[in-house]
C-alpha cells in the first residue's frame, strides 16, 4: 500500500471538515475569498475520490484501503474503522463529483457566504463518513452530520415558495380540485426536513442499540459492522429478531431515500433549498438512505432483509408510479425535479428489494446516475431562477432561445431521467427491470408504466419549457455562467459517458454487489 | 470510634478547610473593598478555585481512603468531582462577574456564597452516609436558596425564590424523614451498611418503603425529576441568569454525585433487590423525559426552556443511573460522562445568553431574532450548544447520548433508550426554534416610542439594560429592519469561557477518549466489580 491507498479514505471525510473549520477564520465580508476556497477544498477530495475509484482494485474485490484508528476502548470498543467496496467507492465518486459541483454552482451565494460553504463542506465530509465508515457508531455518527448543515442551509439561505392561489390552472387546463395557494415558507421546508430525516434517524439508532445488545448476548457487545457481520453470517441473530430490526432500518433509512409514505420532506426540502444544496441533497444524501439499507440492513439482517423484501418493493414501485404522478400535477419545476427524484428513487428501492444480483448493481448504477442527472436539472434550474425569479412552468416558455446553453444540458439530464437510451439512465433503469422482471413480473409492469409516466411529464416540461414560443418577457436574459456552464458540460458528458459505457463502472459496482448478494 | 480514627489521616480533608477558610477570606474582604473594585474578588474566587483544584489532584490523586470511620470517602471519584466542581465554578465565576457587577448589588456575598456552596458539592460526592450526605446538600441548599434571591426588588424573581425555599425545605423535611425511617428500620445510616442489611433475605417492613419512598421524593425534587419539578422552571426564571445557569449546571451534578454514590455503594450491591427496584427509577427517568420535553416546546422565555430541557436531560441521567450494575462500568461512566458533556454544553450555552442579556438586558426567544447578523460569534456558540444538547454530532451531545443510551439498552431496556432517543427528537424542535430566531428571522427594529433618531439611541443605551428593561418588552414595537443594530462585544472573561467552551463540546465530542479513561477509575471507585 502507498501512501495515498493508507491516508485517502480518512483524508476524504478530514479535508472538507477540516475545510469548514478552516472557513471560519475567512473574513466574513469577503464572499468570494469563501468560494475560492471552498472550490480548493471540494477539489482535492474530488481529486481524491477520483484516485480511491481508480485504484480500487474489481479483481480482488471485497473492501479495500482498510484502515483502524482506535477511539474508544473497553466497555464499548468503538474505532473508526474505514473501507471500502464497490458500491461504495462509486459513491464516493459520486460525492466527490457533486460536491465539487455544487461547490462551484453555489457562486452566486453573496450573503453570510462564509458560513454557507462552512455547513456545506461539512455536508460533504458526513456523506463521505457515511459511504466508508466500518463501524456503526460512525457510521450513524456521520449520518447525523450529514443531515445536521441542512437545517441552517436550506432555513438562511433557500427560497420560498409562494404561488398565486387564484391560477388554479396546468398547462392550460383548469384543475378541478385545490391545490393549495402553496404558500411554502422555507422554514416549513427546512423544519420539516430536518425533524423527518432526525425522526428516520431515532428508528436507525433504536436499530443500532438492539443490535449492540443482540452481539452482547452472544459474545462482547460491539458495534463494528465486520464482527456484526460475522455474527451475522454464522446466524446469531434469530430469525425473530431480525424481523423486528430490520423495520428499523429500512424504514429509519428509507426515510432518507424517499422511501414512500415518508417522501413528503424531499421534495419541500429540495424545493426550498438552495441551488447548491439541492444538488447535494438530491443528488448524493438520498443515496445514503439507499446505501444504509444495504450495508446496514440487508448485509447485517439478512433474514429479515429476506422476510421484508416483498414489502419494500412493493413501496418502492409505489414510489415510482405515485412520484411520477405527483410531478405531474406540478407546476413548480423545481416541485417537478423534487418528485421526479421521489419516483427515480423508487427504482434504487426496487432494485435494491429484488435481492437479485442485476437488479442490486442497477440500483447502485442508477443511485450513480441520478444523483447526476438530478444534480445537473437542479443546477440548471437554479441558473434559470437566478435569472427570471420564477419557477412555473405556466409562466416560463421559450427558454432555448434565450438560455441556450442552460436549456440544453437541462434537456439532456431529463432525457437522461426518462431512461433514453445512450444515457447513463437508460442502462440504470433497464437492469433494475431486469432484475424486477425476474422477481416480481407484475410490479415490472407497473414499474415500466412508472417510465412511461416519466416521459409524459418530461417531455411536457421540455416541450412547454424550452421549446414553446419564446416569451417576450425573457428578451435579453443572460445565459449560463460559465462557471454553470462548465459544471452542465461536465455532468452531461458524465451521463453520456456512463450511458455509452458503462463497464468502468459496472464492474466495481459488480464486485461490490456480489459480496453483497453472496449472503442470500 | 476513637479519637485517632477522628484525626488520623485528617489531612486528606485539606482542599476543604482551604476552601471554607477561602471562602470566610472572601466574606471578610468584600468590608475592605469599595464598590468599584468588587470584581477583584469575582477574580481572587476564580485564582483560588483552579488554585484548589490543583491543589486536590497534587494532594489526594491515587487516595483510596474512609474518613470518620467511613463517612466521608477520600476515593478517584470524589477527587474526579471536586475537579469537575471547581471547573464549574471557575467557568460561573467568569461568566457572571460583569453581571453582577452591572445588575447585582452585594457582589463579595455572591462569590462567597458560591465558593461556600461549592464546598457543598464536595462533600456530596464525598459523603457514603445518609446525614454527612444530608448536611452536605443542605450547605449546597442553603447557598443557593439566597443565590436564587439575589436579585432583590424583581417580583419575578421574589416569586421564584420563595417557591424554592419552600419546596427545597420541603423536600429536606421529606428526605430527613425518609432517613430516619431508614434508620429507625435497618438501624444504620452507612451505605455499605445499608447495603448489606438489604442484601439480607426476608421482607422488607412498610416502614423501609415508606422511608425509601420518602428519600426517592426528597432527592427527585433536588433533582427536579418529574413529579417533583415544579419548582424548577419559577426558580430558574427568577434567577439571576448566572446563577440559573449554576442552578442547571452544577446543582444538578452534584445531586448526580450523591445519588450515583449512594445507589452505587448503598443499593446495588443488594442484587436481586436492586434489580427490582430499579423500576422506580425507571418510571421517573421515563416521565422526566417525556414531561420535560413536551413542555419545553410551549416555553417563550429562555431560561424556562432551558428549565424543562434540563428536566428531560434529568430523565436521561436517571435512566442511566436505573441500570447501574455490579458488574459493569457502563451505567455508570454513562452517567458520569453526560453529566460532565452536558455541563460543558450548557455552560456555552447560559454563557452565551449571559453575555446576551448584558448587552440587551433580553431573555424571551423572539429577542433573539437577528443575532446571527448581530453578533455572529455569540448566536454561533448558541446554535452550537443547543444541536449538542439535542443529541448531534460532532459535538458532545452526541457522544453522550450514545454512550448513555448504548449503557441503558445494554442493561435489558431498550424501550427506555429509545423513549429517550424520541424525546430528543423532541427537544431537536424547540431547539430549533431558537435558531431559527438567531438565524433566520431578520433583526427586530430598535423599540422606539418615537421618531427612528430615538430608537437608535434606545439601543445604544440598551447596554444599561437595567432602565430600559420595560420598553424592551414591548412586542408591538418589534419590526424587521434591513440594517441591524450589531451587539457590542462581550467582555474578554465571557468570550473566554464560550471558546473554551466551544473547544471542549466539539473537541469532547470527537475525541472522548482521555475523559473517558479518567471517568473510568472514578466509577470503579464506587463500583468496584465493575
Amino acid at each position: 500500500m502507498n501512501s495515498f491507498d493508507q491516508s485517502a479514505l480518512l483524508l476524504t471525510i478530514l479535508v472538507p471538515l477540516a475545510g469548514a473549520g478552516l472557513s471560519m477564520f475567512l473574513p466574513r465580508n469577503r464572499p468570494n475569498d469563501a468560494w475560492y476556497f471552498a472550490i480548493f477544498v471540494s477539489a482535492i477530495t474530488l481529486v481524491i475520490s477520483i484516485g480511491l475509484f481508480i485504484r480500487y482494485d474489481f479483481g480482488v474485490g471485497g473492501y479495500q484501503f482498510q484502515r483502524i484508528y482506535e477511539w474508544l476502548d473497553a466497555p464499548l470498543n468503538i474505532d473508526l474503522h474505514l473501507a471500502m467496496d464497490g458500491i461504495a467507492a462509486t459513491l464516493v465518486l459520486l460525492n466527490g463529483i457533486v460536491l465539487f459541483g455544487a461547490v462551484l454552482i453555489s457562486q452566486t451565494i453573496k450573503h453570510r457566504s462564509r458560513d454557507f460553504f462552512v455547513l456545506l463542506l461539512s455536508l460533504g465530509s458526513g456523506v463521505f463518513g457515511v459511504f466508508v465508515a466500518q463501524d456503526l457508531f460512525f457510521l450513524f455518527f456521520f449520518y447525523e452530520l450529514a443531515v445536521l448543515p441542512m437545517y441552517l442551509l436550506i432555513g438562511v439561505w433557500g427560497s420560498s415558495t409562494i404561488f398565486d392561489p387564484d391560477r388554479q390552472r396546468l398547462w392550460g387546463i383548469p384543475i378541478p380540485f385545490d391545490l393549495g395557494s402553496y404558500n411554502r415558507p422555507k422554514e416549513y421546508g427546512a423544519m420539516k426536513l430536518m425533524l423527518v430525516l432526525v425522526g428516520g434517524s431515532v428508528l436507525i439508532w433504536v436499530g443500532i442499540l438492539a443490535l449492540y445488545v443482540a452481539s452482547a448476548q452472544v459474545g462482547q457487545g460491539t458495534f463494528s459492522m465486520v464482527e456484526l457481520g460475522i455474527l451475522a453470517e454464522r446466524g446469531e441473530f434469530s430469525p425473530a429478531f431480525q424481523n423486528w430490526v430490520f423495520p428499523l432500518f429500512m424504514i429509519g433509512f428509507g426515510v432518507l431515500a424517499g422511501l414512500w409514505p415518508f417522501h413528503t420532506w424531499s421534495p419541500d426540502g429540495h424545493v426550498a433549498a438552495p441551488t447548491g444544496v439541492s444538488m447535494l441533497h438530491a443528488g448524493v444524501l438520498m443515496k445514503l438512505g439507499a446505501f444504509g439499507i444495504i450495508r446496514v440492513g440487508m448485509v447485517l439482517l439478512p433474514d429479515g432483509a429476506e422476510a421484508w423484501m416483498p414489502v419494500l418493493i412493493v413501496l418502492g414501485t409505489v414510489n415510482v408510479v405515485y412520484g411520477a404522478i405527483s410531478a405531474m400535477s406540478q407546476r413548480d419545476l423545481k416541485y417537478i425535479i423534487g418528485y421526479s427524484s421521489v419516483s427515480h428513487m423508487g427504482y434504487v428501492i426496487m432494485g435494491i428489494a429484488t435481492l437479485h444480483p442485476v437488479g442490486l448493481t442497477g440500483a447502485v448504477l442508477q443511485m450513480f446516475s441520478h444523483g447526476i442527472m438530478t444534480a445537473l436539472m437542479f443546477a440548471m434550474v437554479g441558473a434559470i431562477y437566478e435569472r427570471t425569479h420564477i419557477r412555473d412552468i405556466t409562466v416560463l416558455n421559450g427558454l432555448m432561445k434565450r438560455m441556450g446553453f442552460a436549456s440544453f444540458f437541462f434537456a439532456v439530464a431529463g432525457l437522461a431521467s426518462l431512461g433514453l437510451p445512450g444515457l447513463s439512465g437508460f442502462v440504470a433503469e433497464f437492469m433494475v427491470f431486469v432484475g424486477v422482471f425476474k422477481t416480481y413480473l407484475p410490479l415490472a409492469v407497473l414499474a415500466v408504466f412508472g417510465a412511461a409516466l416519466t416521459a409524459i411529464y418530461i417531455l411536457r416540461l421540455l416541450a412547454r419549457t424550452f421549446y414553446g414560443e419564446p416569451d417576450p418577457r425573457w428578451e435579453g436574459l443572460n445565459d449560463a455562467s460559465p462557471v454553470e456552464k462548465s459544471v452542465g458540460a461536465a455532468f452531461v458528458l458524465i451521463l453520456l459517458f456512463v450511458g455509452v459505457w458503462p463497464a468502468p463502472m459496472t464492474r466495481v459496482i459488480n464486485v461490490g454487489v456480489d459480496s453483497v448478494m453472496r449472503l442470500f | 470510634m476513637t479519637a485517632e480514627n477522628l484525626t488520623a489521616n485528617l489531612h486528606l480533608l485539606t482542599p476543604e478547610f482551604v476552601l471554607a477558610g477561602f471562602a470566610l477570606l472572601v466574606f471578610v474582604l468584600d468590608l475592605f473593598l469599595d464598590d468599584e473594585h468588587k470584581d477583584l474578588l469575582g477574580w481572587l474566587s476564580a485564582l483560588g478555585l483552579i488554585g484548589l483544584a490543583v491543589l486536590s489532584v497534587l494532594m489526594l490523586a491515587g487516595e483510596n481512603e474512609s474518613l470518620y470511620d467511613g463517612l466521608l470517602a477520600v476515593d478517584a471519584y470524589s477527587l474526579f468531582f471536586k475537579v469537575f466542581f471547581c471547573g464549574i465554578g471557575v467557568f460561573i465565576i467568569l461568566s457572571s462577574i460583569d453581571y453582577v457587577k452591572k445588575f447585582l448589588n452585594h457582589p463579595g456575598e455572591f462569590y462567597g456564597l458560591l465558593l461556600f456552596s461549592i464546598l457543598g458539592m464536595n462533600l456530596m460526592a464525598m459523603s457514603r452516609e445518609l446525614l454527612t450526605a444530608y448536611i452536605s446538600l443542605e450547605l449546597l441548599s442553603f447557598s443557593l436558596y439566597v443565590m436564587v434571591a439575589y436579585a432583590l426588588g424583581n417580583p419575578k424573581s421574589n416569586e421564584g425564590s420563595l417557591k424554592y425555599i419552600i419546596i427545597g425545605a420541603l423536600s429536606s423535611a421529606i428526605l430527613l424523614y425518609g432517613l430516619s425511617m431508614v434508620y429507625s428500620t435497618l438501624g444504620v445510616t452507612r451505605f455499605d451498611a445499608i447495603a448489606e442489611e438489604l442484601s439480607k433475605a426476608g421482607d422488607v417492613s412498610p416502614a423501609l418503603w415508606a422511608g425509601l419512598a420518602l428519600i426517592v421524593a426528597g432527592l427527585g425534587f433536588k433533582l427536579a425529576a418529574v413529579p417533583f419539578h415544579m419548582w424548577a422552571p419559577d426558580a430558574y426564571e427568577g434567577a439571576p441568569l448566572p446563577v440559573t445557569a449554576y442552578l442547571a449546571i452544577a446543582s444538578k451534578a452534584a445531586a448526580f454525585a450523591l445519588v450515583l454514590r449512594l445507589l452505587a455503594e448503598a443499593f446495588v450491591p443488594a442484587g436481586d433487590r436492586w434489580d427490582q427496584w430499579q423500576i422506580i427509577i425507571v418510571v421517573l427517568a421515563a416521565l422526566s423525559m417525556l414531561v420535560g420535553n413536551l413542555v419545553a416546546l410551549a416555553q417563550r422565555n429562555l431560561k424556562r426552556l432551558m428549565a424543562y430541557s434540563s428536566v428531560g436531560h434529568v430523565g436521561y441521567i436517571l435512566a442511566g443511573t436505573a441500570v447501574l450494575a455490579q458488574d459493569s462500568l457502563l451505567g455508570a461512566n454513562g452517567v458520569i460522562f453526560y453529566l460532565v458533556g452536558y455541563s460543558v454544553t450548557s455552560m456555552v450555552v447560559f454563557a452565551a445568553l449571559i453575555a446576551f442579556f448584558n448587552a440587551t438586558g433580553q431573555e424571551e426567544i423572539p429577542d433573539l431574532a437577528g443575532l446571527a447578523d448581530r453578533q455572529p460569534f455569540l448566536a454561533m456558540a448558541i446554535a452550537i450548544g443547543l444541536f449538542s444538547l439535542s443529541g448531534l454530532p460532532i459535538f458532545v451531545g452526541f457522544t453522550i447520548k450514545f454512550y448513555l443510551f448504548t449503557a441503558v439498552a445494554n442493561e435489558g431496556y431498550l424501550w427506555l433508550a429509545g423513549l429517550a432517543i424520541l424525546t430528543s427528537l423532541i427537544s431537536l424542535y424547540y431547539y430549533l426554534q431558537v435558531i431559527r430566531q438567531m438565524y433566520i428571522q431578520p433583526a427586530l427594529a430598535a423599540p422606539a416610542d418615537g421618531d427612528e433618531h430615538d430608537g437608535d439611541a434606545e439601543v445604544e443605551s440598551a447596554e444599561d439594560a437595567g432602565e430600559t428593561d420595560e420598553h424592551l418588552h414591548t412586542p408591538a414595537h418589534h419590526e424587521p429592519v434591513s440594517d441591524y443594530v450589531p451587539l457590542p462585544r462581550p467582555s474578554p472573561a465571557l468570550i473566554a469561557v464560550v471558546f473554551l467552551g466551544l473547544v471542549a463540546t466539539v473537541g469532547l465530542g470527537v475525541y472522548p477518549a482521555p475523559l473517558l479513561d479518567l471517568v473510568e477509575v472514578a466509577s470503579a471507585a464506587i463500583l468496584p466489580g465493575g
